[in-house]
């Protein structure tokens, strides 16, 4: 082997040409072969895998789309409705990109669900929880850019509300919408942008999602008892425990998927997108898709204008600095007695800002969503920083394999090693 | 080296030429409004019955938000005319209030049906989470009921 070439283990010539001087099939093999993880994943640990895998359905699905759709104000709409009744297969494309919208949410929800309840976000994973927040806000900005390139009434007026959040900010306020929108308000340079905007930040959002597994892989993954391996025989290699069983939660997935394609496609859509925008009338009822109503709902909550947007703002911002509001050493709410049901008391908190945001701000809807409000932020200002203080913790396992092995106290190392070491 | 591309997303010269708009609105009655379009947003033209501008009039300056008196509203001498642009300074929604089926809130002028802002004859912000009044476009009357906007 002649200095500069990498030392490849790979048999097959042509592989192992290609692997000396790229390393890539190595780095395959690394990361999502022989990988080392921890072997006690519960089915919550599937949904970083298929948010994955919905990002490149996303992404195809987009590109097929494009080749279609015509960003004008004039001809958006119709081109739109082209797809749906004369371009072969467009109906479905459009449809699976739709939901697809829907159910990356579902699944990047969980997602960030998992790493609160597991405390996947603490120490050594800060940073890897930040670039998941970054991921999430990009997310953001392009389903609600996406939104806006049908045309219809709700993509018109959601886009106008939307930018003109940023007229709160004061003094710069107006030049940013200005700015925005191109114009003097949405108009044809606004879908022109957006439309070039969306087909580019799903790219952006690849090589963030890249970053993310990258340090994924420094740190290794978190496990359902919040503790760290201790050595080979606390994980399993990647390939094929969790291949196979990120396979049976890609099923799952596909099933609730093509559920929602095939016998209810516009169940999460507004049916006021079907009617083409109007800019002289507002609907009745802005709302905005079902992913964004929490933060919908905290905008309405608070009285004022630049309060309510900062606060919306500052609902996920917030999320950038959990690892230090979170004062717990243990990760895993399973032993964290009483933190656990004030985490399911924001769960819901998120759940009633789901639903008052879909509602109409005024009466109860109005006074439920500011005690959500009020609860969202305890959570994480006050709750969890005191709460890590005083919270006597239950006993942690001295290792994942522990609980597993009955018959109490650390196995002789010997004993240990021989049955479970796989890789 | 950034200020082209931020500069080439404001405005362009053409969106910018497309700044004034013309109506004759002397077929407007007293009573009745009409919406116009100035670049691209609504503006609403109310022609005002004496008992609508005798309510914006007397109002204690005291109680607004966003305090200005109805004098500062319309032109001089055209209190029956308020112009004003049709979009609620909370979040752009269009209130309604031009059609006389349309619920107009609780100050007889416009109602924003999206987060619940009233504004009165006068296109004063009076309730809800609007923080200021009806914007007033630049116009003028070339005649007596020829109006100019932009």
């Amino acid at each position: 082997m002649s200095i500069g070439l990498h030392n490849s283990a790979f048999k097959n010539p042509v592989i192992r040409w290609v692997d000396s001087r790229l390393p890539i099939f190595s780095m395959m093999q690394n990361e999502y072969g022989s990988f080392p993880t921890p072997k006690n994943f519960n089915y919550f640990w599937n949904f970083g895998a298929l948010a994955m895998i919905n990002l490149m359905i996303m992404i195809a699905t987009g590109i097929f789309l494009a080749m279609h759709y015509t960003p004008h104000v004039t001809m958006a709409f119709d081109s739109v409705e082209r797809i749906m009744r004369d371009v072969n297969y467009g109906w479905l494309f459009r449809y699976v990109h739709a939901n697809g919208a829907s159910m990356f949410f579902i699944v990047v929800y969980i997602h960030i669900w998992r790493g609160m309840y597991y405390g996947s976000y603490k120490a050594p994973r800060e940073l890897l929880w930040m670039i998941g927040v970054v991921i999430f806000l990009l997310m953001m900005a392009t389903a609600f850019m996406g939104y806006v390139l049908p045309w219809g009434q709700m993509s018109f007026w959601g886009a106008t509300v939307i930018t003109n959040l940023f007229s709160a900010f004061p003094v710069v306020g107006d030049s940013i919408v200005t700015l925005l929108w191109g114009g003097f308000s949405v108009d044809n340079p606004t879908l022109n942008r957006f439309f070039s905007l969306h087909y580019l930040l799903p790219f952006v959002i690849f090589g963030v999602v890249f970053l993310h597994v990258a340090a994924l892989h420094i740190t290794g993954s978190n496990n359902p008892l919040g503790i760290d391996p201790k050595g080979p025989q606390d994980t399993v290699p990647f390939h094929p425990y969790y291949t196979a069983k990120d396979s049976v939660g890609m099923v799952v997935y596909f099933i609730v998927f093509a559920s929602l394609v095939f016998f209810a496609p516009n169940l999460l859509g507004d049916p006021a997108n079907y009617i083409p925008a109007n800019p002289l009338v507002t609907p009745t009822h802005i709302v905005p898709e079902w992913y964004f109503l929490p933060y919908y709902a905290i905008l309405r909550a608070v009285p004022d204008k630049l309060g309510g947007v900062l606060l919306m703002f500052g609902s996920i911002l917030v999320w950038f600095i959990l690892p230090w509001l979170d004062t717990s050493p243990v990760r895993s709410m399973r032993f964290r007695p009483i933190a656990k049901w004030f985490l399911l008391l924001w769960g819901i908190a998120f759940g009633t800002l789901m639903y008052c945001g879909g509602k109409p701000p005024e009466g109860i809807y109005v006074v439920l969503s500011r005690v959500a409000t009020l609860y969202y932020f305890a959570w994480f200002l006050v709750i969890l920083p005191v709460l890590g203080r005083l919270e006597r913790p239950l006993p942690l396992p001295e290792s994942i394999a522990k609980p597993v092995l009955r018959g109490g106290g650390p196995l002789p190392a010997g004993a240990m090693t021989k049955p479970m070491e796989k890789a | 080296m950034a200020w082209p591309f931020i500069s080439s997303m404001n405005p362009a010269r053409d969106v910018l030429a497309l700044s004034t708009t013309e109506a004759d609105i002397k077929s407007v009655p007293v009573g009745g409004a009409v919406t116009l379009v100035w670049r691209g947003k609504p503006v609403f033209v109310r022609h005002r019955t004496a008992a609508e501008i005798e309510s914006a009039v007397n109002v204690d300056l005291a109680e607004l938000r966003d305090p200005q008196p109805d004098s500062a509203r319309h032109k001089a001498g055209k209190a029956e005319w308020l112009v004003v642009i049709g979009v609620c300074t909370h979040l752009g929604c269009v209130p309604l209030g031009q059609k006389p089926t349309d619920p107009r809130g609780d100050f007889g002028g416009w109602f924003c049906p999206c987060h619940g802002s009233h504004y009165d004859t006068a296109g004063r912000i009076r309730k809800g989470p609007a923080p200021a009044n009806l914007a007033l476009p630049t116009y003028a009357f070339t005649t007596d009921t020829q109006l100019k906007i932009g």
